[in-house]
């Protein structure tokens, strides 16, 4: 037998959990998400884990608030409603400077929208999502084997700069199955002085909070916490470079929409069109060096989407809007085709403005 | 090979896309058929995807009313009673995986169970990480009995890994599905390969696959 498996993207991203050392999944069911639930449910029991179905999803999040308040590994998965719900959790994870791991695999919206696969909760990924100013670290995928590893880097970062990350995928991602080469073990060795795990009576307590009563400490704390985001900024950015070397326009796009542009970018430049895209796999921290890098050189970019237009507002912020900026977009669960994609980017070469 | 075919297993086991290619091969024979596709536990890449290529073969098919819709409302409908009644159709039921897809099927078990004798399939990829041996796959094909109520008859091999497959990886299965056959004391009846790999597995009741599903 081949080291692979065969796996849905949602079971990926639970095996890859565990082998990250999560061992406390805390969530609700919600399609297209539930089998990373099920997963969990089936294989937690087994290696000593906690699997634990909450009565609710603002439940969920603040249990794993306090397990992550512990210094473990923890995390929990939703779908967009699901995540719309834990976003004061969230919050209180950020402003308290805890690691802990969210799922998001995106359906249509807003409101209970439906079931179908979607990229509209990029606005609320990256830009915070709940109150007050703090950022997640955003990985989104393209693939299941991306499914696993993005998962195992969302740990390790989370717990590096003690801020909670985000794994951004869609219904397709989540169902869609496909050969993985599963990530090994973790070997990661984070010190969590922090962490409230009983003081032994030999060290001060350790205490966790995101209330500050003074003013002036609590911005404070905003202000470290932008500095340790700076870093991050300087830091951590990964993209995907595609056929970009010669390119005369760019298309830009994450996750299932960079999959299906893909296909869009290798049929225009079988028709001699100079195509090339560039694939933000942190959508926080955005990619924004190569797209300005890009803007000296292309006539314009595209960015594909599954949502009304939403990193396409990043995308124009990062190239200072040099260069014209056009949208190719479906939205409500509808999938672009690499068809719409490919008539996309022809349209761009007929932009004279 | 009986009137009524029951395809039940591990979730992405492949179930749906042998029930489809085996709907097209008894139609090939020249037989009634219809598909019902009873899953209510996987929201996409479901039979319903396959519809015309079905309708066209002139095979009947039967599915949820809410399948590829933004609604997420597991009804069955009243049209897979016809499948008891409409003897002289042979019959291919696409059921949803793990215990929990199988649970609908104890709403027709009687039916299966007082009629004429039936095929209940089980369906296994031993590339999965959850049935990876034949010990882990007994244990959910027994969740899976319990849940639906219709003894199981016999076992597809339907090992593989996606587009990356090879005739090696199914030959080297081939092992693990006959200690499968021996635990639980049903006959391996047929190995599903891949189309374009059927002749390179020299292995009994091979049954070549088209496969449904393609992800860009």
């Amino acid at each position: 037998m081949s080291e692979k498996v065969l796996m849905k993207g949602n079971e990926a991203i639970a095996e890859s959990a565990i082998r990250a050392g999560c061992l406390h999944y805390f969530g609700y069911p919600i399609t297209p998400q539930t089998e990373l639930a099920a997963y969990m449910a089936k294989r937690m029991p087994k290696i000593g884990g906690v699997f634990l179905q909450a009565e609710s999803e603002i439940a969920a999040i603040n249990m794993v608030y306090g397990v992550a308040a512990t210094g473990k590994r923890v995390m929990t998965s939703s779908s967009s409603p699901g995540v719309s719900l834990k976003q004061e959790g969230i919050s209180y994870i950020a402003g308290s400077d805890l690691p802990a791991l969210i799922i998001n695999v995106q359906r249509g919206g807003p409101g209970l929208g439906g079931i179908q696969p979607s990229q509209s909760d990029y606005f609320q990924a990256t830009k915070g999502g709940g109150h007050g100013d703090y950022h997640l670290i955003v990985l989104a995928p393209d693939s299941v084997q991306e499914m696993a590893d993005l998962t195992a880097l969302c740990f390790d970062l989370a717990d590096q700069y003690r801020m909670p990350a985000m794994l951004l995928a869609d219904g397709t991602l989540g169902q869609m199955m496909e050969p993985v080469l599963l990530p090994e073990p973790s070997t990661s060795t984070v010190e969590k002085p922090w962490a409230v795990t009983g003081t032994q009576c030999k060290r001060p307590h350790n205490i966790v909070n995101s209330l500050y009563l003074k003013p002036e400490v609590l911005e404070k704390t905003n202000f470290d916490r932008f500095a340790r985001y700076k870093q991050i900024e300087e830091n951590e950015v990964k993209y995907e470079s595609f056929m970009m070397e010669d390119a005369e326009y760019c298309v830009v796009a994450f996750g299932i929409a960079a999959r299906v542009s893909k296909n869009a970018v290798i049929a225009a430049r079988k028709e001699g069109i100079k195509v090339g895209m560039i694939r933000p796999i942190t959508l926080w921290p955005f990619p924004k060096k190569p797209l300005r890098e890009a803007a000296e050189r292309v006539k314009g970019f595209l960015s594909v989407e599954l949502s009304m237009g939403q990193m396409i507002e990043d995308v124009r912020l990062a190239t200072d809007c040099r260069r014209p900026v056009k949208l190719c977009n479906r939205a409500g669960g509808m999938i672009v085709s690499p068809e719409e994609v490919l008539a996309s980017i022809k349209s761009l070469g007929g932009d004279k403005s | 090979m009986r009137r009524i075919t029951l395809f039940c297993g591990h979730y992405g086991s492949g179930k749906t896309n042998i029930a489809v290619n085996y709907a097209l091969y008894l139609r090939s024979l020249g037989h009634k058929t219809v598909i019902a596709d009873i899953d209510i536990v996987n929201p996409y890449f479901r039979t319903k995807d396959s519809e015309g290529q079905l309708k066209a073969a002139g095979i009947r098919v039967i599915s949820l009313p809410f399948a590829n819709s933004n609604v997420d409302l597991p009804s069955l409908p009243s049209e897979v009673y016809s499948v008891f009644q409409n003897t002289e159709e042979y019959a291919v039921f696409d059921i949803g995986g793990d215990d929990s897809g199988a649970y609908v099927l104890g709403r027709f078990a009687p039916y299966i169970l007082s009629g004429e004798p039936y095929d209940n399939l089980y369906v296994v990829n031993f590339h999965r990480p959850l049935t990876s041996t034949a010990e882990e796959a007994t244990e959910v094909l027994r969740e899976i009995e319990a849940a639906g109520h219709v003894p199981f008859t016999g076992i597809v091999n339907n090992t593989n890994l996606g587009e990356e497959t090879a005739a090696q990886d199914i030959l080297l299965s081939d092992g693990e599905a006959r200690r499968l056959s021996r635990l639980t004391g049903l006959p391996l009846v047929m190995t599903s390969v891949r189309e374009d790999l059927a002749a390179e597995v020299n292995l009994e009741n091979v049954f070549p696959l088209k496969l449904q599903k393609k992800y860009w």
